[in-house]
């Protein structure tokens, strides 16, 4: 066990550096210099020469690459170009609502598609499959912009239960905050329950047909105790990877769902980031998104490996 | 359904007769949405005009200031003397103005401030403005002595700029995150990425301001922005970047909609130097292959005003010169035979993000198209703009909304992106800075006018309007916008 976790490691620590060097070259190959982007259309060429000497873009790329990473190494980022604040507290700020955001749209979506996906399953070919398979159906098919968008028509602008988007802070009270959240994670949830349930039910339904589901039903299970008892738990192998993938994606990936309900998360930080050429800020945030990917995937590399012995044993 | 809203108004009706009218009548706080958030909170650091917008007037304050018609009116300095020479000016400040860290506000700080917006290493984005300035000494507490190397009749303006703020050498080192000025609002929180809160400065030196609180929420996305207003999560949008709503705004009685004008000509910028723009008929001809009012009607829903020149309609010193050229698709075809292309021409068409020229660049298209010019359309980002076009000259055509104020100078300098600078013209400049007689520099002022436009430097086509969405029951937001500037100084709910 030592040496396969030894060796996940060694293997997470290269992915990361290779990470590093491919984010930092490719961010610094876009053209657009933040200075000049900061000074606008009447900058003199000295003003802009005297603010990238202020933002430390004068010294060699090579030498700015291993500021950034020594600098990360400690837990310093670096400050941004454009906001001159730091952006490790830029990035812990954001994170407040991509995290819970994420996790709330998670938790939606997995009470949604359980119990759908169990419901479709148990009762193959019924009116209940079929209204299931449709919904879901519709659930992938629907972009999860327009569904925001007519949420917000309907719930902020017409019924005005809701605001139209925006985050008033955890310090404004906690269900205020919840209330704020929650229009943009069931937009979110939709989705990605649709595809949870599906692949609840083929997995169920999967299990449902293998050996040792008959041999329990011949021990004189019904099919519904089959099901909770033996079916369901070897289902949920393939439904928790696919949580999984959905986590990363529902964390850096909310970007559009940020934009319809103007909240200030990860996703928005980077667009905003990427257009002003705050690159500091671009760099930093993409290195942290592939450091929790890297993360996740080595977590799960080591539960495999502890829930399957063989794993263990031919590494 | 009927039952349903029936429901919400009794509950509604219960929820007022509990709170009371008190609450509303005494409503001292504004949410004004906007769609970009400022980068920082120093305007003598940056050229967002996000910045201005926020602390302009509300936070900061100079020597002199914008009045909403664009006139300039005294701001810190209360009164001040220019010698004979043009080359002296001595300005009184006015009493007990003190910063919002307690400070007195002096002469010393106004020293600090000019002598900090014209040195070497200075990072301020309008450095131009303070060129001219030779020296500013301090002759007592209240008085400041700014000496100036040449006559610059725009003095008194360029000190009423954003940019040229008076701040304290005490407070400079955080002024982007802790902005300290002197103006009737302070800096009471900033959740970056969402909202500015700004709230009433007690010990202001000048009138007393009536709204306590004021935030100002950042919401880029047009449909985003439309369901702000509608939800009415703000009170008021200023410059709305979806003209296509506003009529709706305007129909419906919860709101009022601001028309007012800008400083922005929005221009299509044709490059000088590069052939075949470099031959006048060429530009001749593009100038009238184009419909404004098409481009006025299609891409801005309306709102703007034909230009024939660059500069602002509402100047007192402003000529109509759109009859220079004048939409003549016929006359356009001849021009560019006579020149020598009669086969047509084939360029580039680099457009900024912003939808005047996104969407005018479609229908520009399209209209030279008609007389033979083919324009290959690039969309491109901001800081791509800046670096192909601005400043590569990489670039047949451009739109652009060139957004300062009185900035008709830049067709004196021969590095500018669109590359003019005839040497008549840099002499008319030079007389124009030379001249502080208002019926002098009005004439020079339109014979520059009339030069541009009968040169055909640039293909004119509006000056963007100013348009913004608010309560009824808020008055004093400023419809025209002089500089970008929300000024909160005289904003009030009524009842």
């Amino acid at each position: 066990m030592l040496r396969y976790t030894l060796k996940r490691l060694l293997s997470l620590s290269v992915s990361l550096l290779v990470a590093s060097i491919v984010i930092f070259v490719t961010i610094e190959v876009v053209p657009g210099d933040p200075a000049f982007y900061m000074l606008g259309f009447n900058a003199q060429p000295d003003t802009i020469a005297a603010l990238r000497e202020e933002l430390g873009l004068n010294v060699s790329a090579f030498q700015r690459y291993v500021n950034w990473v020594s600098g990360m190494l400690t837990g310093d980022f670096g400050t941004s170009y454009t906001y001159r604040t730091p952006v490790a507290d830029m990035i812990g700020d954001r994170m407040w609502i991509s995290l819970p955001l994420a996790l709330y749209a998670l938790l939606l979506s997995t009470l949604i598609a359980f119990p759908a996906g169990i419901l479709a399953a148990s009762k193959r070919g019924s009116v209940a499959d079929t209204l299931v398979m449709g919904t879901t159906q519709l659930g992938v098919a629907i972009p999860n912009f327009w569904f925001a968008m007519l949420m917000v028509l309907v719930f902020a602008i017409n019924l005005r239960w809701f605001s139209a988007g925006g985050f008033p802070g955890w310090d404004g009270g906690f269900w205020l905050a919840v209330k704020a959240l929650t229009l943009p994670a069931i937009s979110l949830a939709l989705p990605q329950a649709s595809i949870l349930a599906r692949v609840m039910r083929s997995a169920l339904l999967d299990t449902l047909g293998e050996d040792f589901v008959r041999s329990a039903r011949a021990k004189g299970l019904t099919r519904r105790q089959a099901l909770w008892r033996h079916a369901l738990r070897n289902a949920m192998i393939p439904v928790l990877t696919i949580i999984g993938l959905q986590f990363s994606f529902l964390l850096a990936g909310a970007i559009i769902i940020e934009n319809v309900f103007f909240l200030p998360g990860l996703g928005r930080l980077v667009f905003q980031s990427i257009s002003q050429r705050d690159l500091i800020v671009v760099e930093s945030v993409v290195m942290l998104l592939v450091f929790a990917v890297v993360i996740v995937n080595f977590s799960v590399d080591l539960a495999y490996a502890l829930v399957d012995p063989r794993l263990r044993r031919r590494s | 359904m009927i039952y349903g809203k029936t429901g919400f108004a009794v509950a509604a009706a219960l929820a007022f007769a509990i709170t009371g009218g008190v609450a509303q009548a005494a409503k001292t706080d504004i949410v004004v949405g906007l769609q970009l958030e400022p980068p920082h909170l120093d305007p003598t650091g940056a050229a967002a005009g996000a910045i201005d917008q926020v602390v302009y007037s509300n936070v900061f304050e100079g020597l002199t200031r914008f009045a909403s018609d664009g006139s300039i009116v005294p701001g810190l300095a209360k009164s001040w003397e220019i010698s004979d020479d043009g080359l002296t000016y001595i300005f009184q400040l006015n009493e007990g103005v003190t910063f919002h860290d307690g400070s007195a506000m002096d002469a010393e700080d106004v020293k600090f401030s000019l002598d900090r917006a014209r040195a070497e290493d200075s990072t301020n984005a309008q450095k131009p403005l303070f060129a001219d300035i030779a020296s500013v000494e301090v002759m007592d507490p209240m008085s400041v002595k700014v000496t100036l190397s040449k006559q610059n009749g725009s003095f008194l303006f360029n000190m009423a700029w954003g940019d040229a703020v008076i701040v304290a050498p005490e407070s400079i080192a955080d002024i982007k995150t802790k902005p300290v000025g002197t103006g009737p609002f302070v800096l009471s929180n900033w959740v970056q990425g969402d909202r500015i809160e700004l709230a009433r400065n007690p010990d202001y030196w000048g009138e007393a301001v009536s709204l306590e609180k004021a935030t100002f929420k950042f919401i880029p996305d047009p449909t985003a922005a439309f369901a702000a207003v509608m939800a009415e999560d703000v009170n008021a949008f200023m410059a709305f970047p979806a003209p296509e709503n506003l009529p709706q705004f305007d129909a419906d009685p919860r709101f009022k909609v601001l028309v007012g004008s800008t400083e922005g000509e929005t221009i299509l910028a044709i490059n000088n130097k590069m052939p075949p723009f470099d031959n006048v008929k060429v530009r001749e001809a593009i100038a009238h292959a184009i419909d404004r009012q098409a481009i006025i009607d299609g891409a801005m829903f309306g709102y703007g005003t034909p230009i024939g020149t660059h500069f602002a309609p509402h100047n007192p010193a402003y000529l109509d010169l759109t009859a220079n050229s004048a939409y003549d698709p016929e006359k356009s075809k001849a021009l560019l035979a006579e020149a020598g292309f009669a086969d047509g021409i084939t360029t580039t068409l680099k457009l900024p993000p912003p939808s005047y020229a996104r969407r005018g660049g479609e229908i520009i298209a399209s209209q030279l198209k008609a007389v033979g010019i083919t324009v290959e359309i690039s969309n491109l980002e901001w800081a791509q703009w800046l670096e192909q076009v601005f400043r590569g000259k990489d670039f047949g055509l451009s739109i652009v909304s060139h957004t300062e104020p009185m900035d008709i100078g830049i067709y004196g300098r021969e590095d500018y992106y669109f590359q003019y600078g005839k040497p008549e013209f840099q002499a008319l400049m030079a007389d124009l800075d030379a001249s502080t007689d208002p019926a002098e520099r009005t004439s020079i002022l339109q014979a520059a006018q009339t030069m541009i436009s009968e040169d055909y430097v640039n293909a004119y086509l509006f000056q963007l309007a100013n348009t913004g969405v608010a309560n009824m029951k808020i008055e004093g937001l400023w419809a025209n916008a002089p500089t970008q500037a929300i000024d909160l100084t005289g904003v009030s709910w009524t009842d």
